[in-house]
């Protein structure tokens, strides 16, 4: 059992792709802008990586070595496209925002990443687990993130007002530094900073 | 068989191309009304958006069919036309500017001296927003489109009742590249066009576009809107789309009428 835990909870804080490996950086700056966003995006990438992981791990036997990278990413590609497709159904508002960001989902290293690293080489049960982890390694990070950027750049969180803005008779000057994409870049580092203040074995020696 | 032979690869790619395609065109195809009536619904959001009457956004059809009313107009003349002309295409139901513009009988082809917005052909008929009060128009929303960089850019401009003041600018349909002409989505932009006259005191078309900011002790800043950084291209397309459809070959005729009416 404990062996499970620590394949999903391992990504998450001990190895996060973004935090540790530093990947995925680019929608993890695009797209944190707002609470929600972050969360549809989240969403995506879990099923994405997690959906991913299965089918490669099901064919594992029967991939080519020559055709291996083409195979998976016409399976990624696919499953983003399906979610894209969900998410133009169902929130079509934030569809509208994410815009570009779900279809570069295809091009997240961290997706194809763990096709390549994990569920080649291991069983379903495990590499879902494993696509799991990491795509809540990733969220964690992103709604981290798009929570601080939403709190502190417009004052509010899922679009209601938590400090009452200025502008609207409350007390709080909103810093639009947090609403562009550098701040990200800033949350990230922090965050890096704190979980290696946690956990000191990640850090690199020089 | 060993899975790197030549016969396996081809086999393997193949059912895997199948398997994923068959999957994408499920969900393609089964969720296509959903996303359909999301467009339609987007778009009403747009027209109450440009006429600021978006109060809440749960309301969108009732606040629509309370304040909301709709002429087709012939674009020469100006004149609504009367209900009984209507047919499939032009009706105000399923108003469709693609379908319009890809009937002959619909069409006009504009030259290309005259084709400021770079779209080649426009319809015969637009239908026109009216918010009203008391039987008196209050506010208008035309609808605009013109090429940005890569796309057609569809949107609304709202006109008051002075027939002279921009009431409210908005895009509901682009494919600009995001952060840059994207930003023709940016609130602060759109809120910016509140305001601007379009006529100067001769009645002669001004409103446009400038590269870079508006200097507010310029004259002619009540006509002028900000161009957006790293978009030279969208922003001309938004500054040729506004005046190509407010000038002749637009809503001339049309706001000639609404003068005239008030």
């Amino acid at each position: 059992m404990s062996k499970y835990k620590s394949i999903i909870l391992d990504p998450v804080f001990n190895n996060n792709p973004i935090a540790r490996q530093i990947l995925g950086i680019c929608s993890a700056l695009a797209v944190t802008s707002k609470l929600e966003t972050s969360i549809v995006m989240s969403l995506a990438v879990i099923f994405v990586i997690t959906f991913s992981n299965l089918s490669v791990s099901l064919i594992r036997k029967h991939i080519p070595g020559s055709v291996r990278i083409l195979v998976e990413m016409t399976i990624i590609a696919s499953l983003v496209i399906i979610a894209d497709q969900f998410i133009k159904a169902f929130a079509y508002d934030v569809s509208k925002q994410l815009s570009v960001y779900v279809g570069l989902i295809i091009t997240n290293c961290i997706i194809m990443g763990r096709a390549e690293a994990c569920a080649l080489k291991t069983p379903p049960k495990l590499s879902v687990l494993d696509g799991l982890g990491n795509g809540l390694g990733y969220s964690f990070i992103l709604i981290f993130v798009g929570f601080f950027r939403e709190l502190i750049g417009s004052g509010k969180l899922l679009g209601f007002s938590v400090l009452p803005l200025q502008t609207e008779g409350g007390w709080y000057i909103p810093n639009g530094l947090f609403l562009l994409a550098p701040s990200a870049f800033i949350l990230i580092g922090l965050f890096i900073w704190i979980i290696r203040v946690w956990k000191p074995e990640q850090v690199e020696e020089d | 068989m060993s899975a790197d032979s030549t016969k396996k690869t081809i086999i393997v790619a193949l059912g895997v191309c199948i398997v994923c395609s068959i999957f994408v065109s499920a969900a393609a195809v089964s969720l296509r009304g959903i996303q359909e009536e999301n467009k339609k619904l987007d778009k009403l959001k747009n027209i109450l958006e440009a006429a600021d009457l978006l109060t809440d956004v749960k309301r969108i059809k009732e606040i629509y069919s309370e304040n909301i009313q709709t002429e087709i107009i012939t674009l020469k003349t100006g004149e609504a036309v009367l209900e009984e002309k209507f047919d499939e295409i032009l009706n105000i139901e399923n108003f469709d500017i693609k379908k319009m513009t890809g009937t002959p009988k619909y069409t006009t082809t504009l030259s290309q001296s005259r084709d400021l917005a770079k779209i080649k052909k426009i319809p015969t008929h637009m239908p026109v927003y009216m918010v009203k009060k008391d039987n008196k128009i209050e506010k208008v929303i035309l609808p605009i489109y013109g090429k940005g960089l890569w796309s057609t850019m569809y949107g609304f401009i709202a006109i008051d009742k002075d027939i002279k003041t921009v009431k409210g600018f908005t895009f509901y349909e682009h494919g600009e590249t995001p952060g840059l002409g994207g930003e023709i989505d940016n609130p602060r932009w759109k809120a910016s066009w509140k305001g601007k006259k379009l006529y100067d005191k001769e009645g002669k078309l001004k409103i446009e576009v400038i590269k870079g900011l508006v200097d507010p002790s310029n004259p002619k800043a009540i006509h002028q809107i900000d161009g957006l950084s790293g978009s030279t291209l969208t922003t001309r397309g938004v500054d040729q789309t506004v005046k190509f459809w407010l000038g002749e070959d637009g809503y001339k005729t049309f706001i000639e009428r609404l003068k005239k009416e008030s």
